[in-house]
């Protein structure tokens, strides 16, 4: 059951070869067996679960169920889920438990589908290795040895050990992307603006957005189906019509233009990525796509100036974060500040407290200037190199991240090597254009991925050629060893 | 002191709530005076993954102050945080206008005590959100946060440092305080916290450079605001005097001590962090929206001021007083239009009702005589069923509550006598009690005679217990005895 | 760009966040390469380029004035670490 994709489940549902409950009850015993392993839970929900399945089955018998109704989801530990704790991967939020639900769990729920429980992640989504998390990191299912990417790295390692067959993330310079690399499964942040933040505990305003998990394009077209829309509770949420991602999935792709930027494969990326990459794009061609060089001159300071907006916009996001209304308060302050001081200390970890600083630091007087106007100057350059790209070609492709998992600790005290995990992943959160993530080969034995980025809400194209390219290869139904 | 050594130069910070009924980026109540925190959403408690959403009214309302006060309006406008650590402060940021405000320069004219004009320019007005309270009553140590006001919609109103007298400052807030209770985008309600002045002051020799800046905060009244000045000018000069030097400085006035100390904890690390709020994106407004706000604009004070001096021929000074006030004005306009007569409301309301708001500390919208009930009593004052001085006794207690004017005379017996035979018959029993002094007046010089009269009609004033029509015994008087002579 | 001591002092009052004696120059330490990284911006030519604050040239939606919000403030009020008659209780609030 668990090799099933999300498309196969909801059919054997609809065709009754199982129960929501009987789906349910198997993957939550596969959590309590395995996840030990992985650690890609933060909070496992059963109670919930078996009564969503209840309600999702009653659904189901009544009539015309959704397509997701009955089918089991995860939700990173980053979306508040009313009446279950919320933590954001952070003791600042260990008891944290929302009176509300974020738009994106909201949606899941009208569409009847059933949430196994909260994924563990970088705290407040700030990191690329899962390693900054107060649960501790989660371990890749193809190499426990290894990091799964992050911040998603609890949703991508439990989609790739089948704990669960889909999962919701979030990706402000990557995060959706490099774990769905790093674990193998496919992973999509749609255009900025596409899929609400409300309920979506924030990180970096600008950048942040959510987006699916799963196995294959055809399913995360499903679930991007029920992700997107409209919100009136999110200012930045656009108001445009939602199309169905699974229609023109299977479109033929000839004629399609296709721009490989050459800033995107320089001497940084790793040689068996690169191959990887150029068998993709050989196979696309056969289908008829034209492929062509192009350039994202500024390229190059899309991680300088992303490590100048993302902190400044946290470090007013996580002030909130006080001891005050909610979350961890220091035993016995002895004054207003020292609450202020040590709840703050004592509730942030090491990286999250460092990007509040550093984000502090670049909106300080004398220094807003040169580093956050220039950076959101150099943000505009970003984006008007893909914008006069996207007058040459239909899509970008590139390499997710240069290399493929690199092992626990190997990154640990340089937060600058880090940070260029994330190089090829950082510009389109810059311009706000949707990025995708589909595994495209294996290097050491571990999953490396292929980064489709679209033009402005044109994911559907992206997952087009996402699910041609998968018709073709099978890099996606390979399983970490030892699953099966 | 020699007060003309010395300029005194003065500029205004005004937090206006603004009177929407919901936040200025969440759907709770705005409503004043609900228990602790029971409006304060998930939105005013930054609750983790909330968002904010502007409300168009806000966005109307500033915009109609802007063209109120002659500025110009943004086309575009933004979103700033403002960043700092207060226990009421929710966000951890205040969501303010730093770069782009709504409303640009513009201008208010004010009328000095000489008569002229004079115009205190706007530097400019900025949409933003008020913060919670702290409550300082003791919880074992520990103080309580509301954060019912946490997300009140405010317009800050920054002018330039125009001003040179306590005088002029205080003219210039009575005239804010009359646009925008006229525009209906603020209830003015000052001691609710609707309207607070901070007041920026420096004092120089005439002629040299401004000198260091003070700013007072949070003053919630004109008296409030007249003392605060007089306070801190003589402390400036004081200082300056005695060689000393002015510190830039947030001051605290207390008006029921009439003292002000220093907030030095506002000191401390000032770098606010300003960059634009990345939740919210550019206002944009067209030239259509601020037209047609423009054509639907309600009356203002000066237009207000000019219509009562022609409509219903008051003074200057009780125009601008009557006009200058969104309250007196309706107030004054619904009592005029149901009695007739303007000159009367308007000596009743600027006198005998506005002792008693000042008194009570109320709003004239709160006045426990209603516009109805104070045209009652002016009707009978004309149709004399009532003295001018029974009338001061009747409005007593229509105040405390006793009931509408034609009970309280009934009940207390003050209705006036006018009825002829009534008072002639008094005149006859005084004249019969008085024989000397009657012959004495047959016998006086023609001169002395109006003097005289006057005991006559004091006689009968006081037989008839203060009810007779006091005119009408004069005649009488008058009448009768010229017939004995 | 090398980050003192003073400056982590300053910066750990703006964002509240204590940091430890013994913290102060790895922190100063890990800050510093990070701004390094960032320096690299400077090298970008940007005279005439309007700074980019959102992604989408989007402009703000407006909300009606209504009351949408019911008063939750038991809910609000049980995620509080320390609250009393309907209030949030903090060390003591001095001006």
């Amino acid at each position: 059951m668990h090799n099933l994709t999300l498309t196969e489940l909801s059919v054997g549902l609809a065709n009754k070869d199982f129960s929501s409950v009987e789906l349910a009850k198997f993957f939550l015993e596969r959590i309590a067996t395995l996840d030990e392993r992985y650690n890609s839970f933060i909070t496992v929900t059963p109670e919930l679960a078996l009564q969503q399945a209840q309600a999702a089955d009653r659904r189901r018998a009544a009539g015309a169920a959704p397509a997701l109704c009955g089918v089991p989801v995860v939700h990173k530990d980053i979306f508040c889920t009313q009446g279950v704790r919320t933590s954001c991967g952070s003791k600042m939020l260990d008891n944290f438990i929302p009176p509300y639900d974020a738009t994106v769990v909201a949606n899941f729920v009208a569409a009847g589908a059933v949430v196994l429980g909260k994924s563990n992640m970088d705290e407040f989504a700030m990191g690329s290795s899962n390693e900054t998390s107060y649960y501790g990191p989660v371990k890749n299912p193809w190499d426990t040895s290894c990091v799964p990417g992050g911040s998603s790295g609890g949703s991508a390692a439990a989609v790739a050990a089948r704990l669960t067959p889909a999962a919701t993330a979030t990706d402000t310079g990557g995060s959706i992307r490099q774990p769905a690399a790093l674990c193998g499964i496919t992973g999509l942040k749609p255009t900025y603006g596409r899929v609400s933040r409300w309920g979506m505990i924030a990180f970096a305003s600008s950048l942040d957005q959510a987006g699916p998990m799963a196995r294959n394009a055809q399913d995360a077209a499903l679930l991007l189906n029920v992700m997107a829309g409209f919100d009136p509770k999110d200012s930045t949420s656009v108001d445009r019509e939602v199309p169905d991602y699974t229609a023109g999935i299977n479109s033929s792709l000839t004629g399609l233009t296709v721009g490989l930027p050459r800033e995107y494969f320089d001497a940084g990326l790793n040689p068996g990525t690169e191959r990887a990459l150029r068998d993709a794009v050989a196979e696309l061609q056969k289908q008829g796509v034209i492929v062509k060089d192009i350039s994202l001159p500024h390229s190059a300071l899309s991680v300088p100036a992303y490590y100048v907006i993302a902190p400044a916009e946290a470090s007013a996001n996580l002030s909130r974060f006080d001891g005050v209304r909610y979350g961890y308060r220091c035993a016995d302050p002895i004054d207003l500040r020292d609450m202020y001081m040590r709840s703050r200390a004592e509730g942030f970890g090491d990286e999250v407290k460092r990007r509040i600083l550093v984000g502090a630091y670049c909106l300080s007087a004398g220094y807003y200037d040169a580093y956050y106007k220039k950076a959101q100057q150099v943000r505009r350059l970003i984006k008007q190199d893909f914008v006069a790209a996207f007058n040459d070609v239909d899509v970008i492709i590139g390499p997710t991240c240069p290399n493929p998992a690199f092992a626990f600790g190997a990154k640990g005290n340089n937060p600058v090597a880090m940070y260029l995990e994330d190089i090829y992943t950082i510009a389109t959160n810059l311009a706000g254009l949707p990025g995708m993530s589909i595994p495209c080969g294996l290097v050491d034995d571990k999953p490396v991925g292929l980064q489709i980025i679209g033009n402005y809400f044109d994911e559907g194209r992206m997952l087009n050629i996402a699910h041609r390219l998968q018709q073709v290869t099978d890099w996606h139904t390979r399983t970490a060893p030892g699953l099966n | 002191m020699i007060a003309t050594d010395w300029e005194i130069v003065i500029g205004l910070e005004v937090h206006t709530q603004l009177a929407t009924r919901s936040k200025i980026f969440s759907g709770a109540s705005t409503a004043f005076g609900a228990e602790p925190n029971t409006q304060a959403c998930a939105i005013d408690l930054a609750m983790p993954g909330t968002l904010p959403v502007l409300n168009e009214e806000a966005l109307r309302m500033a915009v109609m102050f802007g063209i109120a006060v002659n500025a110009q309006i943004a086309k575009v406008s933004a979103f700033d945080r403002k960043n700092y650590f207060y226990p009421d402060l929710p966000k951890g940021y205040q969501t303010t206008q730093l770069e782009r405000p709504i409303v640009g320069p513009g201008h208010i004219d004010i009328q000095c005590d000489d008569g002229s004009i004079k115009r205190i320019r706007i530097h400019h007005a900025h949409l933003e959100e008020d913060a919670g309270k702290s409550l300082h009553e003791d919880f074992h140590g520990m103080s309580g946060i509301d954060l019912n006001r946490a997300g009140t919609p405010l317009i800050e109103i920054v002018t330039e440092p125009d001003m040179r007298s306590a005088d002029e400052a205080v003219a210039f807030a009575r005239k804010l305080h009359g646009i925008v209770t006229s525009l209906g985008i603020c209830d003015g309600d000052m001691s609710q916290g609707s309207m607070r002045f901070d007041v920026n002051i420096s004092v120089r020799r005439p002629g040299e450079p401004l000198g260091t800046r003070t700013e007072t905060k949070n003053l919630n009244s004109f008296r409030f605001m007249e003392r605060a000045i007089a306070l801190e000018v003589k402390r400036q000069i004081g200082v300056l005097e005695d060689g000393g030097k002015i510190i830039q400085e947030t001051r605290l006035y207390d008006g029921d001590k009439d003292i002000a100390r220093s907030m030095r904890s506002k000191e401390q690390a000032n770098d606010y962090r300003y960059f634009p709020c990345p939740d919210l994106l550019p206002v944009e407004i067209d030239e259509a929206y601020i037209e047609a706000l423009r054509a639907s604009l309600p009356e203002l004070p000066d237009a207000r001021k000019q219509r009562f001096m022609k409509q219903y021929q008051l003074s200057t000074y009780d125009a601008d007083v009557l006009g200058g006030d969104a309250g007196m004005a309706t107030f004054f306009e619904t009592a005029t239009q149901q009695c007739g007569n303007a000159k009367l409301v308007a000596n009743w309301v600027m006198g005998e009702l506005s002792a008693k708001l000042n008194n009570a500390d109320i709003n004239i919208r709160e006045s426990r005589v209603t516009p109805q009930a104070l045209a009652n009593l002016i009707a009978r004052i004309v149709d004399r069923s009532i003295s001018n001085n029974m009338a001061k006794q009747v409005f007593e207690a229509m105040w405390s509550g006793e009931g509408d004017c034609d009970a309280i005379i009934a009940t207390r017996g003050l209705k006036q006598v006018s009825d002829t035979d009534t008072i002639a018959a008094l005149v006859d029993q005084v004249i019969a009690d008085n024989a000397q002094q009657i012959a004495n007046y047959i016998n006086a010089d023609v001169s002395k005679r109006t003097k005289m009269l006057g005991y006559f009609v004091g006689q009968v004033m006081k037989l008839s217990r203060g009810q007779a029509n006091p005119q009408q015994v004069n005649d009488t008087v008058l009448n009768k005895l010229d017939a004995l002579l | 760009m090398t980050i003192e001591r003073t400056d982590i002092e300053k910066l750990a009052e703006l964002a509240r966040i204590d940091i430890t004696e013994q913290n102060i120059s790895a922190t100063a330490r890990s800050i510093s390469e990070i701004l390094t990284l960032v320096d690299q911006l400077q090298a970008a030519r940007t005279e005439n380029v309007e700074p980019m604050a959102h992604p989408l040239d989007a402009t703000q939606r407006l909300r009606a004035d209504c009351v949408t919000e019911p008063d939750r403030r038991e809910d609000f009020l049980a995620l509080a670490p320390c609250s009393e008659n309907g209030l949030y209780l903090v060390p003591q609030v001095l001006d």
